[in-house]
Protein backbone atom coordinates (compact mmCIF):
# COMPACT_ATOMS: atom_id res chain seq x y z
CA UNK A 1 0.00 0.00 0.00
CA UNK A 2 2.65 2.63 0.82
CA UNK A 3 6.09 3.49 -1.24
CA UNK A 4 8.46 3.95 1.19
CA UNK A 5 10.63 6.09 -1.78
CA UNK A 6 7.93 7.98 -2.41
CA UNK A 7 6.53 9.02 1.63
CA UNK A 8 9.62 11.84 1.68
CA UNK A 9 7.20 13.85 -0.50
CA UNK A 10 3.81 12.98 1.19
CA UNK A 11 5.00 14.38 4.50
CA UNK A 12 6.07 17.65 2.91
CA UNK A 13 2.49 17.69 0.81
CA UNK A 14 0.95 17.29 4.22
CA UNK A 15 2.60 19.63 5.74
CA UNK A 16 2.23 22.19 3.88
CA UNK A 17 -1.45 21.37 3.70
CA UNK A 18 -1.59 21.62 7.28
CA UNK A 19 0.26 24.89 7.00
CA UNK A 20 -2.33 26.02 4.84
CA UNK A 21 -4.95 25.92 7.20
CA UNK A 22 -3.43 27.95 9.11
CA UNK A 23 -2.63 30.66 6.93
CA UNK A 24 -6.21 30.56 5.81
CA UNK A 25 -7.63 34.21 6.82
CA UNK A 26 -4.50 35.67 8.00
CA UNK A 27 -3.04 35.03 4.55
CA UNK A 28 -4.41 36.80 2.10
CA UNK A 29 -5.94 40.25 1.70
CA UNK A 30 -8.81 39.91 4.63
CA UNK A 31 -12.32 40.11 2.77
CA UNK A 32 -14.14 42.97 4.29
CA UNK A 33 -17.57 42.26 5.48
CA UNK A 34 -18.02 45.63 6.22
CA UNK A 35 -20.33 47.90 4.41
CA UNK A 36 -23.64 47.40 2.84
CA UNK A 37 -24.23 43.86 1.35
CA UNK A 38 -24.17 43.88 -2.21
CA UNK A 39 -25.87 40.48 -3.21
CA UNK A 40 -26.19 36.76 -2.58
CA UNK A 41 -23.93 34.35 -5.27
CA UNK A 42 -24.71 30.57 -5.04
CA UNK A 43 -21.20 28.70 -6.36
CA UNK A 44 -22.14 25.12 -8.30
CA UNK A 45 -19.18 23.13 -7.64
CA UNK A 46 -16.10 22.55 -5.64
CA UNK A 47 -13.74 22.24 -8.09
CA UNK A 48 -11.04 24.26 -10.07
CA UNK A 49 -13.84 26.70 -11.64
CA UNK A 50 -15.84 26.53 -8.51
CA UNK A 51 -13.95 26.93 -5.46
CA UNK A 52 -11.63 29.22 -7.27
CA UNK A 53 -14.71 31.88 -8.37
CA UNK A 54 -16.16 31.25 -4.41
CA UNK A 55 -12.53 32.26 -2.85
CA UNK A 56 -12.01 35.02 -5.67
CA UNK A 57 -15.55 36.25 -5.17
CA UNK A 58 -14.80 36.95 -1.13
CA UNK A 59 -11.34 38.05 -1.74
CA UNK A 60 -12.99 40.82 -4.29
CA UNK A 61 -16.40 41.28 -3.39
CA UNK A 62 -16.50 43.24 -0.17
CA UNK A 63 -19.62 41.86 1.73
CA UNK A 64 -20.99 39.72 -0.84
CA UNK A 65 -23.11 36.64 0.34
CA UNK A 66 -21.08 33.04 -0.99
CA UNK A 67 -22.76 29.95 -0.48
CA UNK A 68 -21.06 26.94 -2.37
CA UNK A 69 -22.82 24.11 -3.46
CA UNK A 70 -20.95 20.53 -3.61
CA UNK A 71 -22.01 17.22 -3.95
CA UNK A 72 -18.91 15.37 -2.21
CA UNK A 73 -17.19 16.49 1.51
CA UNK A 74 -13.84 16.84 -0.32
CA UNK A 75 -12.28 18.19 -3.65
CA UNK A 76 -10.66 14.98 -5.45
CA UNK A 77 -7.98 16.59 -7.85
CA UNK A 78 -8.13 15.17 -11.46
CA UNK A 79 -4.50 16.79 -12.09
CA UNK A 80 -2.05 14.54 -10.65
CA UNK A 81 -4.70 11.22 -10.29
CA UNK A 82 -2.44 9.34 -12.57
CA UNK A 83 0.10 9.63 -10.17
CA UNK A 84 -2.18 7.34 -8.14
CA UNK A 85 -3.02 5.18 -10.89
CA UNK A 86 0.74 4.66 -11.32
CA UNK A 87 1.20 4.31 -7.15
CA UNK A 88 3.84 7.41 -6.88
CA UNK A 89 1.16 8.77 -4.90
CA UNK A 90 -1.75 8.40 -2.57
CA UNK A 91 -5.87 9.45 -2.71
CA UNK A 92 -5.20 11.54 0.34
CA UNK A 93 -2.93 13.29 -1.44
CA UNK A 94 -5.15 15.06 -3.97
CA UNK A 95 -7.76 15.36 -1.61
CA UNK A 96 -8.49 18.85 -0.10
CA UNK A 97 -11.20 19.78 2.29
CA UNK A 98 -12.93 23.46 2.04
CA UNK A 99 -12.20 24.93 5.35
CA UNK A 100 -9.97 27.09 4.25
CA UNK A 101 -12.63 28.36 2.16
CA UNK A 102 -15.31 28.14 5.28
CA UNK A 103 -12.57 30.27 7.13
CA UNK A 104 -13.07 32.87 4.35
CA UNK A 105 -16.78 33.35 4.67
CA UNK A 106 -17.54 31.01 2.72
CA UNK A 107 -20.75 28.96 3.33
CA UNK A 108 -20.32 25.50 2.22
CA UNK A 109 -23.23 22.76 1.53
CA UNK A 110 -22.85 19.87 0.98
CA UNK A 111 -25.77 18.51 -1.85
CA UNK A 112 -26.74 17.53 -5.38
CA UNK A 113 -27.67 20.72 -7.37
CA UNK A 114 -31.11 19.25 -9.13
CA UNK A 115 -32.85 22.54 -11.08
CA UNK A 116 -32.18 26.07 -11.78
CA UNK A 117 -35.29 28.15 -12.02
CA UNK A 118 -33.86 31.20 -14.22
CA UNK A 119 -36.85 33.08 -13.78
CA UNK A 120 -37.17 32.90 -9.59
CA UNK A 121 -33.58 33.69 -9.38
CA UNK A 122 -33.66 29.81 -7.31
CA UNK A 123 -31.26 26.69 -7.38
CA UNK A 124 -33.23 23.66 -5.87
CA UNK A 125 -31.22 20.74 -4.09
CA UNK A 126 -31.89 17.03 -4.87
CA UNK A 127 -33.11 17.07 -1.11
CA UNK A 128 -35.51 19.62 -1.57
CA UNK A 129 -33.30 22.73 -0.03
CA UNK A 130 -33.80 25.79 -2.04
CA UNK A 131 -31.56 28.70 -2.33
CA UNK A 132 -32.04 32.02 -4.00
CA UNK A 133 -29.58 34.20 -5.68
CA UNK A 134 -28.91 37.26 -7.57
CA UNK A 135 -26.13 35.81 -9.35
CA UNK A 136 -25.89 31.80 -9.63
CA UNK A 137 -22.13 30.20 -10.90
CA UNK A 138 -22.21 26.63 -12.10
CA UNK A 139 -18.92 24.82 -12.54
CA UNK A 140 -20.11 21.64 -12.93
CA UNK A 141 -18.13 19.60 -15.39
CA UNK A 142 -18.67 16.88 -17.27
CA UNK A 143 -20.97 13.75 -17.37
CA UNK A 144 -20.79 10.83 -19.71
CA UNK A 145 -22.35 9.76 -22.98
CA UNK A 146 -23.01 7.01 -22.04
CA UNK A 147 -25.73 5.91 -24.74
CA UNK A 148 -23.06 6.28 -27.48
CA UNK A 149 -21.44 2.87 -26.36
CA UNK A 150 -23.69 0.40 -25.75
CA UNK A 151 -22.36 -1.97 -22.32
CA UNK A 152 -20.52 0.37 -21.66
CA UNK A 153 -22.79 1.45 -18.66
CA UNK A 154 -23.39 -2.12 -17.23
CA UNK A 155 -19.44 -2.02 -17.66
CA UNK A 156 -18.68 0.55 -15.13
CA UNK A 157 -21.71 -0.28 -12.76
CA UNK A 158 -20.11 -3.81 -12.52
CA UNK A 159 -16.25 -2.32 -12.46
CA UNK A 160 -15.61 -4.50 -15.50
CA UNK A 161 -14.32 -1.15 -16.98
CA UNK A 162 -13.30 1.98 -15.00
CA UNK A 163 -13.11 5.41 -16.40
CA UNK A 164 -11.71 7.45 -13.78
CA UNK A 165 -12.11 10.37 -15.53
CA UNK A 166 -13.68 12.07 -12.66
CA UNK A 167 -11.43 11.34 -9.93
CA UNK A 168 -12.23 9.76 -6.50
CA UNK A 169 -13.09 6.18 -6.17
CA UNK A 170 -12.73 5.41 -9.89
CA UNK A 171 -9.42 6.45 -9.37
CA UNK A 172 -8.44 4.35 -6.52
CA UNK A 173 -10.45 1.73 -8.27
CA UNK A 174 -8.24 1.93 -11.41
CA UNK A 175 -4.99 1.57 -9.50
CA UNK A 176 -6.29 -1.83 -7.45
CA UNK A 177 -7.32 -3.09 -10.64
CA UNK A 178 -4.07 -2.80 -11.79
CA UNK A 179 -2.29 -3.96 -8.61
CA UNK A 180 -4.07 -6.87 -8.93
CA UNK A 181 -3.14 -7.65 -12.78
CA UNK A 182 -0.91 -10.48 -13.01
CA UNK A 183 2.37 -10.11 -15.39
CA UNK A 184 1.57 -10.43 -18.61
CA UNK A 185 -1.48 -8.95 -18.64
CA UNK A 186 -2.91 -5.99 -20.69
CA UNK A 187 -4.57 -2.40 -19.78
CA UNK A 188 -6.80 -1.26 -22.41
CA UNK A 189 -7.05 2.54 -22.64
CA UNK A 190 -10.10 3.74 -24.70
CA UNK A 191 -9.67 7.80 -25.69
CA UNK A 192 -12.69 9.44 -27.09
CA UNK A 193 -13.05 11.54 -30.40
CA UNK A 194 -11.77 15.46 -28.66
CA UNK A 195 -13.20 17.46 -27.42
CA UNK A 196 -13.15 15.58 -23.90
CA UNK A 197 -11.70 17.10 -20.61
CA UNK A 198 -7.88 17.02 -20.52
CA UNK A 199 -6.61 16.45 -24.05
CA UNK A 200 -2.90 15.39 -22.87
CA UNK A 201 -4.26 12.99 -19.69
CA UNK A 202 -4.72 9.96 -21.41
CA UNK A 203 -1.30 9.55 -22.59
CA UNK A 204 0.01 10.31 -19.37
CA UNK A 205 -2.15 7.75 -17.46
CA UNK A 206 -0.28 5.53 -20.58
CA UNK A 207 2.71 6.62 -19.62
CA UNK A 208 2.52 6.08 -15.66
CA UNK A 209 0.55 3.01 -15.90
CA UNK A 210 3.84 1.96 -18.27
CA UNK A 211 6.19 3.10 -15.78
CA UNK A 212 4.42 1.28 -13.40
CA UNK A 213 4.07 -2.26 -15.22
CA UNK A 214 8.03 -1.77 -16.50
CA UNK A 215 9.03 -2.34 -13.03
CA UNK A 216 6.52 -4.74 -11.16
CA UNK A 217 5.39 -6.84 -13.76
CA UNK A 218 7.60 -6.32 -17.12
CA UNK A 219 5.62 -8.76 -19.74
CA UNK A 220 2.50 -6.54 -19.59
CA UNK A 221 1.00 -4.58 -22.19
CA UNK A 222 -1.06 -0.81 -22.46
CA UNK A 223 -2.88 -0.09 -25.33
CA UNK A 224 -4.16 3.07 -26.04
CA UNK A 225 -6.57 2.56 -28.19
CA UNK A 226 -7.83 6.38 -29.28
CA UNK A 227 -10.57 7.29 -31.97
CA UNK A 228 -8.38 10.22 -33.28
CA UNK A 229 -6.11 10.32 -35.68
CA UNK A 230 -3.44 11.09 -33.45
CA UNK A 231 -1.84 11.80 -29.93
CA UNK A 232 -4.45 15.11 -29.05
CA UNK A 233 -1.53 16.94 -27.13
CA UNK A 234 2.09 17.39 -26.59
CA UNK A 235 2.22 14.55 -29.51
CA UNK A 236 5.92 14.05 -30.53
CA UNK A 237 7.00 14.50 -26.58
CA UNK A 238 4.85 11.59 -26.00
CA UNK A 239 5.45 9.87 -29.42
CA UNK A 240 9.30 10.10 -27.65
CA UNK A 241 8.84 8.72 -24.26
CA UNK A 242 6.52 5.89 -25.78
CA UNK A 243 9.57 4.61 -27.90
CA UNK A 244 12.29 5.80 -25.05
CA UNK A 245 10.47 4.58 -22.33
CA UNK A 246 7.79 1.97 -22.98
CA UNK A 247 8.57 -0.11 -26.18
CA UNK A 248 7.42 -3.41 -26.03
CA UNK A 249 4.83 -2.17 -23.74
CA UNK A 250 2.69 0.84 -24.98
CA UNK A 251 0.66 -0.22 -27.94
CA UNK A 252 -0.37 3.36 -29.75
CA UNK A 253 -3.04 2.80 -32.79
CA UNK A 254 -5.22 5.65 -33.87
CA UNK A 255 -8.17 5.78 -35.11
CA UNK A 256 -9.73 2.94 -33.10
CA UNK A 257 -13.22 4.33 -31.62
CA UNK A 258 -14.71 1.99 -28.89
CA UNK A 259 -17.97 0.84 -30.38
CA UNK A 260 -19.87 -1.66 -27.86
CA UNK A 261 -18.61 -3.56 -24.59
CA UNK A 262 -20.22 -6.85 -24.21
CA UNK A 263 -19.26 -10.32 -22.79
CA UNK A 264 -16.16 -8.60 -20.86
CA UNK A 265 -14.86 -7.65 -24.97
CA UNK A 266 -14.32 -4.12 -25.62
CA UNK A 267 -15.51 -4.17 -29.58
CA UNK A 268 -13.53 -1.59 -31.85
CA UNK A 269 -14.57 -1.58 -35.70
CA UNK A 270 -11.88 -4.31 -36.88
CA UNK A 271 -10.98 -5.84 -33.64
CA UNK A 272 -12.19 -7.23 -30.03
CA UNK A 273 -9.80 -6.46 -27.44
CA UNK A 274 -10.04 -8.59 -24.24
CA UNK A 275 -8.51 -6.66 -21.66
CA UNK A 276 -7.33 -7.62 -18.32
CA UNK A 277 -7.80 -4.10 -17.00
CA UNK A 278 -10.74 -1.73 -19.62
CA UNK A 279 -9.95 1.90 -18.63
CA UNK A 280 -12.48 3.54 -20.83
CA UNK A 281 -12.64 7.39 -21.05
CA UNK A 282 -16.12 7.87 -22.33
CA UNK A 283 -17.56 10.65 -24.93
CA UNK A 284 -18.55 13.74 -22.77
CA UNK A 285 -20.85 16.68 -22.75
CA UNK A 286 -21.52 19.28 -20.52
CA UNK A 287 -22.65 17.91 -16.93
CA UNK A 288 -27.09 17.31 -16.36
CA UNK A 289 -27.06 20.56 -14.21
CA UNK A 290 -26.34 22.61 -17.12
CA UNK A 291 -28.53 20.31 -19.81
CA UNK A 292 -31.33 20.26 -17.32
CA UNK A 293 -31.18 24.03 -17.29
CA UNK A 294 -31.00 24.39 -21.38
CA UNK A 295 -27.53 25.98 -21.25
CA UNK A 296 -26.48 23.70 -23.72
CA UNK A 297 -26.67 25.67 -26.54
CA UNK A 298 -23.66 24.50 -28.64
CA UNK A 299 -24.45 21.22 -30.45
CA UNK A 300 -26.81 20.06 -27.55
CA UNK A 301 -23.65 19.19 -25.94
CA UNK A 302 -21.96 22.32 -24.61
CA UNK A 303 -22.57 25.71 -22.41
CA UNK A 304 -22.15 28.77 -25.26
CA UNK A 305 -21.01 32.24 -22.85
CA UNK A 306 -20.66 35.57 -23.27
CA UNK A 307 -17.19 35.83 -22.67
CA UNK A 308 -16.45 38.86 -21.17
CA UNK A 309 -18.90 37.71 -17.78
CA UNK A 310 -18.94 34.11 -18.49
CA UNK A 311 -23.02 34.82 -18.36
CA UNK A 312 -24.98 31.84 -20.43
CA UNK A 313 -26.16 33.02 -23.51
CA UNK A 314 -29.45 31.06 -22.65
CA UNK A 315 -30.01 32.35 -19.13
CA UNK A 316 -29.65 35.90 -17.70
CA UNK A 317 -27.58 35.68 -14.08
CA UNK A 318 -26.52 31.98 -14.48
CA UNK A 319 -22.48 32.16 -15.23
CA UNK A 320 -21.10 29.08 -16.54
CA UNK A 321 -17.30 27.60 -15.86
CA UNK A 322 -14.78 25.24 -16.68
CA UNK A 323 -14.98 22.13 -18.78
CA UNK A 324 -18.96 22.75 -19.58
CA UNK A 325 -18.09 25.51 -21.75
CA UNK A 326 -18.00 25.45 -25.82
CA UNK A 327 -14.03 26.49 -25.67
CA UNK A 328 -13.49 30.03 -27.09
CA UNK A 329 -10.59 28.80 -29.80
CA UNK A 330 -7.27 26.70 -28.64
CA UNK A 331 -8.63 27.02 -24.92
CA UNK A 332 -8.21 23.32 -23.43
CA UNK A 333 -10.72 21.93 -20.91
CA UNK A 334 -8.69 22.13 -18.11
CA UNK A 335 -8.36 22.51 -14.25
CA UNK A 336 -5.79 25.74 -15.03
CA UNK A 337 -8.42 27.08 -17.53
CA UNK A 338 -11.23 26.83 -14.93
CA UNK A 339 -9.83 28.40 -12.61
CA UNK A 340 -8.34 31.35 -14.81
CA UNK A 341 -12.22 31.57 -15.88
CA UNK A 342 -13.25 32.18 -12.23
CA UNK A 343 -11.41 34.94 -11.85
CA UNK A 344 -12.56 36.77 -14.50
CA UNK A 345 -16.41 35.29 -14.19
CA UNK A 346 -15.70 36.53 -9.95
CA UNK A 347 -14.58 39.92 -11.10
CA UNK A 348 -17.64 40.21 -13.35
CA UNK A 349 -20.19 39.17 -11.15
CA UNK A 350 -18.83 41.84 -8.49
CA UNK A 351 -19.24 44.64 -11.13
CA UNK A 352 -23.02 43.97 -11.80
CA UNK A 353 -23.76 43.61 -8.49
CA UNK A 354 -22.69 46.76 -7.82
CA UNK A 355 -24.02 47.60 -10.97
CA UNK A 356 -20.40 49.03 -12.32
CA UNK A 357 -18.72 48.32 -15.79
CA UNK A 358 -17.00 45.02 -15.91
CA UNK A 359 -13.38 44.60 -17.54
CA UNK A 360 -13.24 44.97 -21.05
CA UNK A 361 -10.12 43.39 -21.40
CA UNK A 362 -9.61 40.30 -19.55
CA UNK A 363 -6.42 37.68 -19.99
CA UNK A 364 -6.37 34.20 -19.41
CA UNK A 365 -3.44 31.86 -19.45
CA UNK A 366 -2.99 28.30 -19.30
CA UNK A 367 -0.04 25.61 -17.85
CA UNK A 368 -0.72 22.13 -18.42
CA UNK A 369 1.80 20.06 -17.10
CA UNK A 370 2.22 16.04 -17.55
CA UNK A 371 4.68 13.32 -16.14
CA UNK A 372 5.86 11.22 -18.69
CA UNK A 373 7.91 9.30 -16.47
CA UNK A 374 7.62 8.92 -12.48
CA UNK A 375 10.99 11.45 -12.22
CA UNK A 376 10.33 13.73 -15.53
CA UNK A 377 7.43 15.98 -16.56
CA UNK A 378 6.50 17.83 -19.95
CA UNK A 379 3.96 21.38 -20.54
CA UNK A 380 2.19 23.23 -23.24
CA UNK A 381 1.62 26.82 -22.46
CA UNK A 382 -0.40 29.15 -23.96
CA UNK A 383 -2.00 32.50 -23.39
CA UNK A 384 -5.33 33.94 -24.17
CA UNK A 385 -6.46 37.80 -24.71
CA UNK A 386 -9.83 39.09 -25.09
CA UNK A 387 -10.53 40.27 -28.68
CA UNK A 388 -13.27 42.84 -28.94
CA UNK A 389 -14.28 42.38 -31.99
CA UNK A 390 -14.56 38.64 -32.12
CA UNK A 391 -16.06 39.02 -28.61
CA UNK A 392 -14.49 35.92 -27.68
CA UNK A 393 -10.57 34.76 -26.63
CA UNK A 394 -8.00 34.59 -28.67
CA UNK A 395 -4.78 32.54 -28.38
CA UNK A 396 -2.17 36.39 -28.05
CA UNK A 397 -0.14 35.28 -31.02
CA UNK A 398 3.60 33.95 -30.83
CA UNK A 399 3.22 33.11 -27.19
CA UNK A 400 3.27 30.41 -25.52
CA UNK A 401 4.59 26.84 -26.43
CA UNK A 402 5.89 22.97 -25.49
CA UNK A 403 8.57 21.71 -23.47
CA UNK A 404 11.82 21.17 -25.67
CA UNK A 405 11.95 17.86 -23.98
CA UNK A 406 11.22 15.68 -20.54
CA UNK A 407 12.91 16.83 -18.20
CA UNK A 408 13.17 16.50 -14.36
CA UNK A 409 13.07 20.07 -12.95
CA UNK A 410 9.26 20.25 -14.92
CA UNK A 411 8.55 17.20 -13.07
CA UNK A 412 9.22 19.70 -9.67
CA UNK A 413 7.31 22.22 -11.19
CA UNK A 414 4.21 19.83 -12.20
CA UNK A 415 3.88 19.38 -8.11
CA UNK A 416 4.47 22.93 -7.47
CA UNK A 417 1.69 23.93 -9.24
CA UNK A 418 -0.63 21.54 -8.19
CA UNK A 419 0.28 23.00 -4.51
CA UNK A 420 0.10 26.27 -5.45
CA UNK A 421 -3.16 26.19 -7.70
CA UNK A 422 -5.08 24.04 -4.40
CA UNK A 423 -4.14 26.80 -2.50
CA UNK A 424 -5.24 29.50 -4.57
CA UNK A 425 -8.96 27.78 -5.74
CA UNK A 426 -9.22 26.20 -1.74
CA UNK A 427 -7.42 28.93 0.38
CA UNK B 1 6.09 55.01 -23.55
CA UNK B 2 2.85 54.51 -25.83
CA UNK B 3 1.01 53.29 -23.20
CA UNK B 4 2.08 56.30 -20.98
CA UNK B 5 0.52 58.69 -23.91
CA UNK B 6 -2.40 56.92 -24.18
CA UNK B 7 -2.74 57.47 -20.21
CA UNK B 8 -2.01 60.99 -20.49
CA UNK B 9 -5.10 62.09 -23.14
CA UNK B 10 -6.97 59.62 -21.53
CA UNK B 11 -6.14 61.39 -18.33
CA UNK B 12 -6.76 65.24 -20.49
CA UNK B 13 -9.66 63.50 -21.95
CA UNK B 14 -11.26 63.00 -18.66
CA UNK B 15 -10.32 65.98 -16.80
CA UNK B 16 -7.67 64.66 -15.03
CA UNK B 17 -7.05 60.95 -13.76
CA UNK B 18 -10.76 60.14 -13.20
CA UNK B 19 -11.87 57.82 -10.24
CA UNK B 20 -14.02 55.47 -12.75
CA UNK B 21 -10.44 55.29 -14.96
CA UNK B 22 -8.42 54.15 -11.74
CA UNK B 23 -10.94 51.52 -10.38
CA UNK B 24 -10.71 49.99 -13.86
CA UNK B 25 -7.02 50.28 -13.79
CA UNK B 26 -6.81 48.38 -10.45
CA UNK B 27 -9.01 46.12 -11.72
CA UNK B 28 -7.44 45.24 -14.40
CA UNK B 29 -3.71 44.69 -12.87
CA UNK B 30 -5.52 42.83 -10.14
CA UNK B 31 -7.20 40.66 -12.50
CA UNK B 32 -3.93 40.14 -14.43
CA UNK B 33 -1.58 39.74 -11.10
CA UNK B 34 -4.32 36.56 -10.07
CA UNK B 35 -3.18 34.74 -13.70
CA UNK B 36 0.12 33.93 -11.93
CA UNK B 37 -1.16 32.70 -8.98
CA UNK B 38 -1.72 29.43 -10.49
CA UNK B 39 2.24 28.50 -10.05
CA UNK B 40 3.44 31.48 -7.83
CA UNK B 41 2.52 33.01 -4.78
CA UNK B 42 0.93 36.36 -5.35
CA UNK B 43 0.11 36.87 -1.62
CA UNK B 44 1.36 35.08 1.52
CA UNK B 45 0.43 31.96 2.15
CA UNK B 46 2.43 28.67 1.45
CA UNK B 47 5.92 28.45 -0.04
CA UNK B 48 6.05 27.85 -3.53
CA UNK B 49 9.01 26.48 -5.35
CA UNK B 50 9.12 29.36 -7.58
CA UNK B 51 9.71 33.13 -6.80
CA UNK B 52 7.36 34.49 -4.60
CA UNK B 53 5.65 37.43 -6.63
CA UNK B 54 4.02 39.17 -3.46
CA UNK B 55 6.08 42.32 -2.35
CA UNK B 56 8.58 42.08 -4.99
CA UNK B 57 9.82 45.17 -6.13
CA UNK B 58 7.72 46.35 -9.57
CA UNK B 59 11.22 47.30 -11.96
CA UNK B 60 12.30 43.79 -10.94
CA UNK B 61 9.21 42.32 -12.19
CA UNK B 62 9.03 44.07 -15.40
CA UNK B 63 12.93 43.76 -15.75
CA UNK B 64 12.36 39.95 -14.93
CA UNK B 65 9.54 39.49 -18.26
CA UNK B 66 11.32 41.89 -20.06
CA UNK B 67 14.29 39.23 -20.19
CA UNK B 68 12.21 36.06 -20.75
CA UNK B 69 10.22 37.40 -23.29
CA UNK B 70 13.51 38.85 -25.25
CA UNK B 71 15.10 35.25 -24.43
CA UNK B 72 18.10 36.65 -22.48
CA UNK B 73 17.02 35.27 -19.33
CA UNK B 74 16.98 31.19 -20.15
CA UNK B 75 13.40 29.71 -18.54
CA UNK B 76 11.69 26.25 -19.15
CA UNK B 77 8.20 28.47 -19.56
CA UNK B 78 8.17 31.56 -18.54
CA UNK B 79 9.69 32.56 -22.16
CA UNK B 80 6.30 31.50 -23.50
CA UNK B 81 3.89 32.85 -20.71
CA UNK B 82 6.22 36.43 -21.12
CA UNK B 83 5.17 37.15 -24.69
CA UNK B 84 1.61 36.87 -23.87
CA UNK B 85 1.44 39.81 -21.68
CA UNK B 86 2.15 43.23 -23.44
CA UNK B 87 4.51 46.40 -21.68
CA UNK B 88 1.55 48.01 -20.45
CA UNK B 89 0.25 45.05 -18.68
CA UNK B 90 3.32 43.89 -17.27
CA UNK B 91 3.56 47.53 -15.75
CA UNK B 92 -0.21 46.86 -14.49
CA UNK B 93 0.47 43.48 -13.09
CA UNK B 94 3.84 44.41 -11.44
CA UNK B 95 2.53 47.79 -9.48
CA UNK B 96 -0.28 45.30 -8.19
CA UNK B 97 1.92 42.47 -6.92
CA UNK B 98 4.82 44.78 -5.39
CA UNK B 99 2.04 46.50 -3.44
CA UNK B 100 1.03 43.35 -2.15
CA UNK B 101 2.31 41.77 1.91
CA UNK B 102 5.32 39.67 1.30
CA UNK B 103 5.05 36.07 2.71
CA UNK B 104 6.43 36.73 6.61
Amino acid sequence: MTHPHFQPDRRRWLAAGAAWGSLGLAGCATPSTQGPPIGRVVVVGGGFGGATAARYLRLWGGNVQVTLVERQAQFVSCPMSNLVVGGLRQMADISHGFDGLRALGVQVVQGEAAHIDGAARQLRLADGRVLPYDRLIISPGIDFMLDQVPGLAEAFASNQAVHAWKAGPQTATLRQQLQAMPDGGVLAISIPRAPYRCPPAPYERACLAAAYLKRNKPRSKVLVLDANPEIQSKKALFERAFAQHYAGIIEYQPNTELKEVAGGLARFEFDDVKADVLNVVPPQRAADLARHAGLLTVNQRWVGVNWLSFESTAMPGVHVLGDALFPAPQMPKSGHMANQQAKVAAAAVIQLLKGEPINPDPLVMNTCYSFVTPAEAVHVASVHHYDAAQRTFLPVHGAGGLSVAANELEARYALNWATTIWHDMLG
Amino acid sequence: MTTRLILLIAACAGGLLSPALQAQDTHQARQLAATCANCHAIAAGPASALKPLAGMPADQIIQAMAQYRSGSQPATIMHQIAKGYTEAQVRLLAAYLAAQPPRP
